[in-house]
C-alpha cells in the first residue's frame, strides 16, 4: 500500500505535474503528482473534476419520470441507471422482484445483457485496446482505435460489430439505442415482437463466436506479459458484488456478497434494501467523488473494488457453459483464492461479455419474450431501493416519495465511487513504481491512465471522449517556475515547449 | 354560405360556418397551431397559424373562411414568423424533452420539430414554479405551461365545470384553479374530464399514464405533426393533390401574396427525429 503518498507532508516546494483529462475513460477527471527536486513522488491523487448534482435536482419530479430522467447520467451504461431506477420504483408502486411479470424480468435481463455487452466491448476494443496491443508506452499514434483498426483491422471491426450488436439488442427492447424507455413501474412497457426477436437472434451466434475471439486476445495479451500483468497497480482487496441465490455470477438482481483478500466470506446473500447498514460514505476534500466503504470494517480498512473484477472473483461459479470454462481457467490462473491484479479487470470484463452473448442467445429462445403479461401491481409505498451489476460494478439507487408521489430524497452510489479508493491506490502506486525518480514524459504518464483505465471508470457517468481531448501537461519547478509544457490541442495537434 | 378558397396554390372547398383553419383541415392541408383544437370554440392566443388573407394578416384558426379568399401560409416568411414564434413559447418554461413523459406525444415538441427549430435562439428564464401534484390523478408542471387555453375551455364548456383560468398579465400570466386553496385536490375536476387530457404539452398530465406508449408506437414517432393534424398526407403546394389547383393568375390578383412566394416552394421541411 502507497497510502503516505495521498497526502505530501510538505507539498509548499514541490514541483505539480497533472494529467488533465484523464483520456478514453468516461467523463471527465484527472492526475496530480507533486515531485520532489530528484523527482521522487510525494504525492498522487487522481481528481474527479465534475460536480452533478443529479440527486438533488429529481428531488420534487414524480417517481414515474425518475429511471428516463437518472439514465442521462451516462451515455454509456445508462441501461443499469434505468433498471437500477426502475428496480426502485417497482418497490414504490408495491411489486418486490420476485412479483414481477416473468416476461417483464426478461425483457430487463435481456436489456441489460446488451448493455453488458455493448459497454464491456466499447472499453475493451475502444478505449484499452490500445494500450494492450501497442505497450503503455507506445507513441501517442497508436493509442487510438484508429490505429487498431489499421494495424489490427479484424480485431476492431468485431469490437465495433460487438458493441453494435448490444447496442441493437437494447434498441428492440427499449426503443433507442441510448436513453430509451422500456422499464414502467412494476414491469415493462411492450414486449418484442417476433421480427424483432428474429433480427436478434439471426446475428447471436455469431456474437458469441467473436465474443469467444475476444476473451482469447485478452487471455493471450495477460498470459504472455507474466509477471507484468499481474504486478501493475495491483492491489489486494476486499471485493462487493451481487450474487445468486446459488452463488452465481449474476448482473440484474441477487444478494450482495462480499470477500476478503483470501476469499473468504465475510457478507453473503445481504439483502440490498439494507445497504445503508453495510456501507457509508467518506468525503474527502480534494475529490467530487466520495469514498464508500464497508461500515463493519471502518474507512480505513472497509473500502472495497466493485466490477468484472469482484463479480468474477466472488461468484462460485457461471451459468453459461463457455463463460464459466473461462472463468476456471482464470482462477487458476492467480494460484490462489482471489485474483487481484488490477489489469486482470480487462480479462473478467472478457469473460462477462462472453456470458452475456450465451446469456443472450439463451434468452432469444424464451417464449416468455414475446407475452403480453407485462405488469404487475401492488400497494403504494413511500421508499424505494433498486441494486443491480452495472458494467462497471454494483449500483445503488435509493428514494423516498411523499403522499403526493414526488421524490422527496434520492441516494444514488454509483459504481466508479466504489473503486475510489482502489483506483487512487492504483495510481499512487504506479506513480512510486513506475515513475518517480524518472523524466516525466507524455508516454510515461499514460502507465497512470492505464491503471485508472483498467478500472473502466465512469468519472462523470455521463460524458465519453475519445482521442482528440485537449489535454495539457505542465513541469513546473520547485520555485513554481513553469519547466516545461506539453499541450494536445482538440484538433490533435501537440505543442512543446515553456509558452 | 359556402365556396371555395386558395391556400398556397390550392383549391379549399369550405362549408357554412367553417374558419380557415378548419377548412384546411377537411382538405388535408396543415396549417401549424397549438390553442386552436378541433370541435373547440376559436380562441387565437398562439398566433402560429397565423396566415396572410388576401394580404392583411390574420390567424386562420380565428377567420371564418369566405368564398374567393386568397390565404398564404406556407411562406418563407411566415415560416420564419413561426419559428420565432415557436421558440418564444419555450422561453418561460422548463421544456426539458429529454425525461419529459410527454415527449414523442407533445404538440409543443412535434410543432418545434416541423417549424426546424433546431435552437433557442432567445435567452431562456429557466423558472421555478411549484408543481401541483396535490390531485391524487392529475398532475400539473407549471412550468411547461404555454397559456392555450385549452384546458380552460375544456372545462368550461366540454365538462360543464370552470376549473381552470389564466390569471395575470404578461409575465405574471400563470394557469389558475378554481377551488379555495388554490390546489388540484381541492378542485372538483376528474380525471375522466377532457380538461384532463387536452393538453398540447405536458403541464397537465393524468398520474401514473407515463412512459405506457414505448418509443415507436406514439403518436408523432412515425408521422410528423402535419400529417397526423390533417390525417391524411399534407398536400404540398403545387403538387397534384385531388383537389385542383387554383387559378394562378386569380392569385396573383387577389394575392398581395409574399415578395418571396412561390407557388412551387416546398413545405418546412420535417424532421425525423431519434428522439
Amino acid at each position: 500500500m502507497y497510502e503516505h503518498l495521498e497526502t505530501a507532508a510538505n507539498p509548499q516546494n514541490l514541483k505539480r505535474v497533472a494529467v488533465d483529462p484523464v483520456s478514453r475513460v468516461e467523463g471527465h477527471g484527472k492526475v496530480t503528482l507533486l515531485l520532489d527536486e530528484n523527482n521522487q513522488v510525494q504525492q498522487a491523487r487522481l481528481h474527479i473534476v465534475e460536480f452533478r448534482g443529479f440527486e438533488k435536482f429529481i428531488q420534487g419530479r414524480p417517481y414515474w419520470e425518475l429511471p428516463v430522467m437518472v439514465q442521462r447520467l451516462c451515455g454509456i451504461c445508462p441501461v443499469s441507471h434505468h433498471l437500477a431506477a426502475a428496480k426502485a420504483i417497482d418497490q414504490l408502486v408495491g411489486v418486490d422482484p420476485a412479483n414481477l411479470p416473468p416476461a417483464a424480468d426478461k425483457l430487463r435481463r435481456l436489456l441489460h445483457f446488451g448493455q453488458v455487452l455493448q459497454s464491456h466491448a466499447l472499453h475493451f476494443f475502444h478505449l484499452s485496446s490500445p494500450d494492450l496491443l501497442f505497450g503503455f508506452e507506445s507513441e501517442i499514434g497508436k493509442r487510438s482505435i484508429v490505429a487498431v483498426l489499421t494495424d489490427y483491422p479484424d480485431i476492431g471491426l468485431q469490437g465495433v460489430k460487438l458493441r453494435k450488436y448490444g447496442q441493437e439488442v437494447i434498441r428492440m427492447v427499449s426503443g433507442k439505442r441510448i436513453h430509451g424507455t422500456g422499464a414502467i413501474p412494476g414491469g415493462m412497457n411492450k414486449a418484442l415482437n417476433k421480427e424483432e426477436r428474429d433480427y436478434l437472434k439471426q446475428d447471436i451466434a455469431q456474437i458469441v463466436v467473436w465474443a469467444q475471439a475476444a476473451l482469447q486476445l485478452v487471455t493471450k495479451v495477460h498470459t504472455s506479459h507474466l509477471p507484468y500483468y499481474d504486478d501493475f497497480a495491483t492491489i489486494r482487496s476486499k471485493y462487493l458484488s451481487l450474487t445468486k441465490p446459488n452463488g452465481a455470477l449474476e448482473l440484474y438482481h441477487g444478494g450482495i456478497r462480499v470477500k476478503d483478500e483470501q476469499g473468504e466470506t465475510l457478507v453473503d446473500h445481504y439483502d440490498y434494501c439494507d445497504y445503508p447498514k453495510l456501507i457509508r460514505e467518506e468525503v474527502r476534500s480534494w475529490t467530487y467523488m466520495k469514498f464508500p466503504y464497508l461500515t463493519s470494517l471502518g474507512k480505513s480498512d472497509g473500502w472495497y473494488r466493485v466490477g468484472p473484477l469482484a463479480r468474477v472473483n466472488n461468484c462460485d461459479f457461471i451459468d453459461t457453459p463457455l463463460a464459466e470454462a473461462a472463468r476456471v481457467e482464470f482462477k487458476q490462473h492467480g494460484g490462489e483464492a482471489m485474483v487481484h491484479s488490477t489489469l486482470a479487470f480487462h480479462w473478467t470484463r472478457m469473460i462477462e461479455l462472453l456470458h452475456c452473448a450465451e446469456s443472450i442467445q439463451i434468452l432469444l429462445d424464451d417464449p416468455d419474450l414475446l407475452s403480453s403479461d407485462l405488469v404487475a401491481n401492488g400497494e403504494k409505498r413511500y421508499e424505494g431501493i433498486g441494486v443491480i451489476e452495472a458494467p462497471r460494478g454494483t449500483l445503488f439507487h435509493h428514494y423516498q416519495i411523499d403522499e403526493n408521489d414526488i421524490v422527496t430524497k434520492a441516494n444514488l452510489i454509483v459504481s466508479t465511487t466504489s473503486n475510489n479508493t482502489a483506483m487512487n491506490e492504483s495510481v499512487r502506486q504506479v506513480a512510486a513504481k513506475y515513475l518517480s525518480g524518472r523524466e516525466l514524459t507524455e508516454p510515461l504518464l499514460n502507465n497512470l491512465e492505464v491503471a485508472i483505465r483498467a478500472y473502466d471508470p465512469c468519472l462523470s457517468c455521463a460524458t465519453h471522449a475519445v482521442g482528440k481531448m485537449p489535454l495539457q501537461l505542465e513541469l513546473v519547478d520547485a520555485d513554481g517556475k513553469l519547466v516545461d509544457k506539453l499541450v494536445r490541442h482538440s484538433s490533435g495537434e501537440f505543442i512543446h515547449g515553456s509558452e | 354560405m359556402s365556396g371555395t378558397l386558395c391556400i398556397d396554390g390550392i383549391a379549399v372547398p369550405f362549408s357554412d360556418g367553417q374558419t380557415i383553419i378548419e377548412a384546411a383541415r377537411s382538405a388535408g392541408v396543415y396549417i401549424p397551431y397549438l390553442c386552436h383544437r378541433p370541435g373547440y370554440a376559436p380562441y387565437g392566443s398562439c398566433k402560429l397559424c397565423t396566415v396572410k388573407v388576401n394580404g392583411r394578416t390574420n390567424t386562420a384558426c380565428t377567420l371564418p373562411a369566405a368564398d374567393g379568399q386568397t390565404v398564404i401560409s406556407n411562406s418563407p416568411d411566415l415560416q420564419h414568423d413561426r419559428q420565432r414564434i415557436t421558440q418564444m413559447l419555450f422561453v418561460e418554461g422548463n421544456h426539458f424533452c429529454p425525461s419529459c413523459e410527454k415527449s414523442g406525444n407533445c404538440q409543443l415538441q412535434a410543432v418545434a420539430y416541423h417549424q426546424n427549430m433546431l435552437d433557442n435562439h432567445y435567452p431562456h428564464f429557466y423558472a421555478q414554479r411549484e408543481l401541483d401534484a396535490s390531485h391524487p390523478d392529475i398532475l400539473i408542471d407549471h412550468d411547461r405551461c404555454i397559456f392555450c387555453n385549452l384546458c380552460v375551455r375544456a372545462s368550461k364548456e366540454k365538462d360543464g365545470k370552470e376549473v381552470f383560468g389564466i390569471a395575470g398579465r404578461g409575465i405574471h400570466k400563470r394557469l389558475i384553479v378554481n377551488s379555495p386553496t388554490g390546489k388540484l385536490k381541492d378542485s372538483d375536476i376528474s380525471v375522466n374530464d377532457e380538461a384532463a387530457h387536452v393538453c398540447p404539452t405536458g403541464a397537465i398530465l393524468v398520474k401514473r399514464s407515463a412512459y405506457l406508449a414505448p418509443i415507436g408506437a406514439r403518436i408523432y414517432d412515425h408521422h410528423p405533426i402535419s400529417e397526423v393534424a390533417c390525417e391524411k398526407e399534407v398536400i404540398k403546394a403545387g403538387e397534384a393533390s385531388g383537389y385542383p389547383s387554383c387559378d394562378q393568375t386569380k392569385l396573383a390578383q387577389n394575392g398581395g401574396p409574399d415578395s418571396h412566394y412561390a407557388a412551387t416552394m416546398p413545405p418546412a421541411p420535417d424532421i425525423k427525429h431519434d428522439r
